[in-house]
């Protein structure tokens, strides 16, 4: 192991890890389900908009749905079959709102798309991988699922020194980046190289959590002699969180409102790697991801690799169905992972875990008053106060609370792990942040429907003028006229009134 | 004795001089707090205030002559937000359970009338003689004057629909926090 820098880390909490659960379960494909929904949007930004036509067949990898937009990614097809329906279908999100989806009906030949792979990747420029990994619907999969060539693009204008490679997995119960990390290593290895050849960072980093041994040991076996340095970092929730790794690993604090951009250090994902190596070695787009199918009511918990929109039921039915009726089901890690209230739901890019999760598992007692303990303020990763951020929220003073500090918080859910009177702190949190999204998009909506009434206003009145001018003028013509006629009938007497109407008007 | 007389009446006739200057030269042209009003105020002009525009309402506030909640488009962080620049309690109760809502034209009804969209003070519908309307929702205010105008009763207010993109949790019931 290379040598290690003092670690710098600030709060977490050491949730009971239920690891063992699935971590020996080596990564099983799912056999092909009967449908497959394919949501268009499965990351941050603007939604994909469809190629393809209902009734058209498409082969593995083609592209189903284009990104739109500076932030977006293309949707390909899992697999070679035929679009059933284009559609809205209920979308995995705890909201249990609708997404637009894309029905696939897999023909079983699991027929590729031709591929026209480049003969020495490892050659290409920068731009070219960036471009491919974009072109390749990668987006972040731990979780957060921004697009991938997006986060590539920038750095490499911004010149960034450190490449992270986040392979910490700190939620509990989630096994697939360990078990990727010791079954694929040689190919996440090829893949950092990949991305750093579209970076070009001075430093390429990989933390791990020294709950992982195997994988430790199996990364820096494939990583010898590439000059990227495996760093083992201890097991502290929430470690895999951007920020907090970067503290970590380099000892330097991305500063608040920051990104991680400002301190010229990028973060990516093992399993984006992965996916990186997948897209530029053999040219398959990002249709599949290895899930952790886990929690107390699963029979026989296990990482399957699944295709994307495999609909959630189906991996638990291949992992022997629920072995007592769950008491909340959860796609993610249980810390900040989304609950969904129907397994029919699909899984998506982002989706790292689907757990199961009993009574006694999720333990949900009735908050009680907090008593000022102060243990959220020391388990919070950022330094914040939540119990004084939380106290202004319910008061409905959500200014006070963003002086507190509301928008550096991560929503890890440290605080309200550790708080002993069990109050909601981190769905205060979400709530207000959720507030003053709305309110910022009512006031820049305001802000435009009063130009437009502005707009109109001046429009009114200039249209008012015109009309104003136009009479007036017709009236002087008449009045001309008239005059005229009268000139013409009687020359002298009794003009008077006409002209001076004619002068005012 | 007389040193401090006239010391004392240069220096009251100094002062009062400065200040009559002061007041002179320093005059503050109109109220600077209806100008911050009628920049917190939605500025459709809708009139549903009961006064002209945006302007007269925004006077009136300042004045004390019409209430924080006299304007049902800004809903109810209006009614805080203006209490709170006015030092004044803001009495939510008769707001509380509007919700954000949006002018939408019942396309069997529409017969094309084009009255709605001349009415519109933010231009948010669209339509011709004899021809369907629609709504913008980006630019609707929901003012509601289409709905009065409307002879088919075709336009409606209804609530903005929840998206993934808008949808947020709700605010937690429980949780004593001190």
């Amino acid at each position: 192991m290379t040598f290690l820098k003092r670690l710098h880390t600030r709060g977490g909490v050491h949730p009971e890890g239920m690891k063992s659960l699935s971590e020996d379960c080596p990564i099983a494909p799912l056999p092909l389900p009967d449908r497959l929904y394919v949501p268009l949007q499965q990351h941050i930004g603007a939604p994909a908009s469809p190629v393809v036509h209902v009734g058209e067949r498409v082969r593995k990898g083609q592209l189903m749905a284009a990104g739109t937009g500076p932030v977006s990614a293309p949707v390909h097809a899992p697999t070679s079959g035929r679009i059933l329906a284009l559609g809205d279908a209920l979308a995995p999100h705890p909201s249990g709102l609708g997404i637009t989806t894309l029905t696939l009906e897999p023909d079983g030949d699991e027929a590729w798309l031709d591929t026209a792979p480049p003969a020495d990747p490892f050659a290409l420029a920068p731009e070219e991988i960036a471009r491919r990994v974009g072109a390749a619907g990668i987006v972040g999969l731990g979780g957060a699922a921004f697009p991938s060539a997006v986060k590539l693009n920038l750095s490499r204008r911004s010149s960034v020194e450190v490449l992270v490679l986040n392979g910490s997995e700190c939620e509990p119960y989630l096994t697939c980046d360990d078990r990727l990390m010791r079954e694929r290593a040689a190919e996440i290895v090829d893949g950092i190289r990949l991305m750093n050849l579209a970076v070009g960072a001075r430093d390429v980093l990989v933390g791990i959590e020294d709950n992982k041994p195997e994988a430790l040991a199996a990364m820096t076996g494939a990583a010898a002699g590439t000059g990227i340095r495996i760093v083992a970092v201890p097991a502290l929730y929430p470690m895999g969180s951007e920020k907090q790794m970067i503290l970590a690993l380099t000892g330097r604090e991305v500063p608040a409102g920051g990104r991680a951009a400002d301190i010229g250090v990028l973060v990516h994902n093992v399993a984006t790697a992965y996916a990186v190596r997948q897209a530029i070695v053999l040219g398959h787009p990002l249709v599949s991801r290895v899930v952790t199918v886990s929690g107390g009511a699963v029979q026989v918990p296990r990482n399957v690799e699944a295709l994307v929109g495999t609909p959630v039921q189906t991996l638990i039915d291949y992992c022997g169905g629920f072995s007592q009726a769950p008491a909340r089901v959860v796609l993610g890690g249980p810390m900040m992972g989304s609950q969904i209230s129907n397994t029919s739901v699909p899984v998506i890019k982002g989706t790292s875990g689907v757990l199961a999760l009993t009574r006694a598992e999720i333990g949900q007692p009735e908050p009680a008053p907090c008593i000022r303990c102060s243990s959220c303020v020391r388990a919070c990763p950022v330094g914040l106060l939540p119990l004084e951020m939380a106290s202004r929220i319910r008061a409905g003073d959500l200014a006070a609370a963003v002086e507190f500090g509301l928008k550096d918080c991560i929503a890890c859910g440290s605080c309200a792990y550790i708080c002993p009177a069990h109050i909601p702190l981190v769905h205060f949190f979400n709530y207000a942040k959720g507030e003053l999204a709305a309110r910022e998009r009512t006031r820049m909506k305001q802000d435009a429907t009063r130009q437009l009434a502005e707009e109109r206003n001046l429009r009114m009145e200039r249209i008012a003028r015109e009309r104003e001018e136009a009479a007036a003028r017709r009236k002087a013509e008449k009045a001309a006229r008239d005059a005229a006629k009268k000139a013409a009938a009687s020359p002298p007497a009794q003009a008077a009134s006409t002209p001076a109407e004619t002068e005012t008007a | 004795m007389i040193a401090a007389l006239l010391s004392l009446t240069a220096l009251g006739l100094s002062l009062g001089l400065l200040l009559g200057f002061a007041a002179r030269k320093l005059k503050v042209e109109g109220n600077p707090l209806v100008a911050e009003i009628e920049q917190m105020l939605p500025g459709s002009q809708c009139g549903q205030c009961g006064f002209p525009g945006c302007a007269g309402a925004a006077q009136a506030l300042a004045e004390g002559k019409a209430a924080v909640d006299c304007c049902p488009p800004g809903g109810a962080d209006l009614v805080q937000a203006l209490a709170a620049k006015l030092g004044v309690e803001a009495d939510l109760s008769g707001i509380k359970a509007s919700v954000p809502m949006i002018a939408e034209v019942q396309e069997h009804l529409c017969i094309g009338c084009t009255k709605c969209f001349k009415v519109c003070p933010t231009d948010a519908i669209m339509g011709a003689a004899k021809q369907i309307h629609t709504v913008f929702r980006e630019a609707c205010t929901a003012c509601g004057k289409c709905v009065e105008c409307c002879p088919t009763e075709a336009t409606r207010l209804t609530p903005v629909p929840v998206t993934l993109q808008s949808w947020y949790w709700h605010k937690p019931e429980a949780g004593w926090v001190a």
